[in-house]
């Protein structure tokens, strides 16, 4: 039975919520915040997770993941707001056994 | 005024197929939409990509299943208003509407459908804080017009294909283009980064990488800009500054119209008809919210199909019909054109 891992997400209005997210749905982290609805529907994912809007930028609050960006998500990046040197994009993030403990934020909406 | 029995707003595929099923039931539709071409998302966004779970298709590109749409709703010769959007609504005293569009073009409908995606593309502006008193004063957020930049000095911002594109066209009709970009690598497609770079190498395109602009100064109208790079400032005359930093979707006017939302999302029944809190205004697709809501495609095609049948019954109160199926009955469009099942051949062996 794969194991669920816990994840820490701060929302836009700076709440911290401990959630569990499973790791065996292919899912990633855009779609946990949706899934346990801690950014308003229509403020997130909003291109479906394909890396070509930014609703789903997260700055990565410790060092479980690394900060590399794949091609996609680096440009896109490029032309969103409220970029800093932890941005990445939710959607980009699989949920495996890896991110464990993971904390993130939410960036403002765009 | 336009005259239809079913306006749609939203030309995505949700609205396409409004167009064939409402065909089947004798009603005609119009479409509005905020884009210059049909296909909402799939032909915005991405007409490149697969999608995997239309029925009956094991792959379809997002453009050829908007080209499939438009090929099948022909037959029901639909009207378009394009590049214009919803503003206002009216109900009459006899239960129809009118529409009106940001360009003042009026629509009178029996009902409305509003399948309007995740809502209008509004361009993403950049967070400059005077850019709102330059907006067609210099500032443009799209090309409409290519022969406004006939003659003039022109910057363009962005790395994605609009910017690409638009550059290279411009760099025949404009008497300067310049490209400013924050980075160097462009993501468009590769024909188009090679004939910026061989318009770059030629002198007809200026590229400014690793730069952004970060001010507006002009006292009518943009006379300069300025670029931020290398952590100095510099001043950069221009005619015109146009941002192409990709759209964004917003539920535009609609939003006023007295409909029931939750969620960025209308409220509707879909218990029975998708009906909206407004008799005779439906949403459909995306735009719509209700218990167990699935933002799919396909769940469009079959909301649609639920929607044109309670239409049906809305316009005509009282006149029979039963659901007909395709295979059997065939399709006859409103150009006189029919499509139907080859007959079986009787014939005798020897």
């Amino acid at each position: 039975m794969p194991q669920d891992v816990t994840i820490f997400i701060t929302d836009r209005n700076g709440v911290r919520h401990e959630v569990l997210a499973p790791t065996d749905m292919n899912m990633n982290i855009m779609e946990l915040i949706r899934s346990y609805e801690l950014a308003e529907e229509g403020t997130i994912g909003v291109c479906g997770g394909m890396a070509m809007c930014a609703s789903c930028q997260c700055y990565v609050l410790n060092d479980l993941i690394s900060l590399e960006r794949n091609p996609d998500e680096e440009a896109m990046l490029w032309e969103a707001y409220h970029v800093k040197e932890n941005s990445r994009l939710g959607c980009q993030i699989p949920i495996t056994e890896d991110v464990e403990g993971l904390e993130i934020e939410i960036a403002p909406e765009q | 005024m336009i005259e239809t029995d079913i306006l749609i707003i939203g030309a995505g595929p949700t609205g396409l197929f409004t167009v064939f099923e409402a065909g089947l039931l004798q009603l005609k539709c119009h479409i509005i939409d905020a884009l210059p071409q049909p296909g909402g998302q799939l032909a915005e966004l991405y007409p490149k990509k697969p999608i995997f779970d239309i029925p009956g298709y094991p792959e379809v590109l997002a453009g050829e299943l908007v080209t499939n749409l438009m090929e099948q709703i022909k037959q029901f010769q639909p009207g378009f208003t394009l590049s214009e959007t919803a503003e206002t609504i009216e109900k009459l005293d006899d239960g129809t509407f009118i529409v009106t569009t940001n360009k003042g073009t009026k629509h009178h409908a029996k009902a409305v459908a509003i399948a309007g995606g995740l809502g209008t593309f509004e361009p993403r502006k950049p967070a400059l804080e005077n850019i709102s008193f330059y907006e067609e004063k210099g500032v443009e957020y799209f090309v409409k017009d290519p022969e406004l930049f006939r003659d003039k000095e022109i910057v363009i911002a962005g790395g994605g294909d609009s910017a690409l594109d638009w550059s290279i066209f411009l760099s025949d009709v404009a008497k300067k283009v310049t490209l400013v970009h924050r980075r160097n690598e462009f993501r468009g497609a590769l024909d188009s980064v090679e004939k910026v770079q061989e318009l770059k190498a030629a002198g007809k395109i200026k590229l400014i990488t690793s730069a952004e602009v970060v001010g507006i100064q002009g006292e009518h109208h943009v006379e300069s800009i300025t670029l931020y790079r290398g952590g100095v400032l510099e001043d950069f005359k221009t005619d015109y500054f146009i941002p192409l930093f990709g759209l964004t979707p917003k539920l535009g006017a609609i939003a006023n119209w007295g409909l029931d939302i939750e969620k960025n999302a209308i409220k509707v029944n879909n218990a029975l008809d998708y009906q909206t809190n407004i008799d005779g205004i439906y949403a459909i697709g995306d735009v719509n919210i209700y218990p167990g809501k699935l933002k799919l495609i396909l769940c469009g095609f079959h909301e649609a199909t639920l929607m044109c049948q309670s239409v049906y019954n809305r316009i005509n109160p009282g006149k029979r019909y039963v659901l007909k199926y395709t295979t059997v009955s065939g399709v006859d469009g409103f150009d006189g054109t029919r499509k139907e099942a080859e007959k079986a051949v009787v014939k005798s062996i020897e």
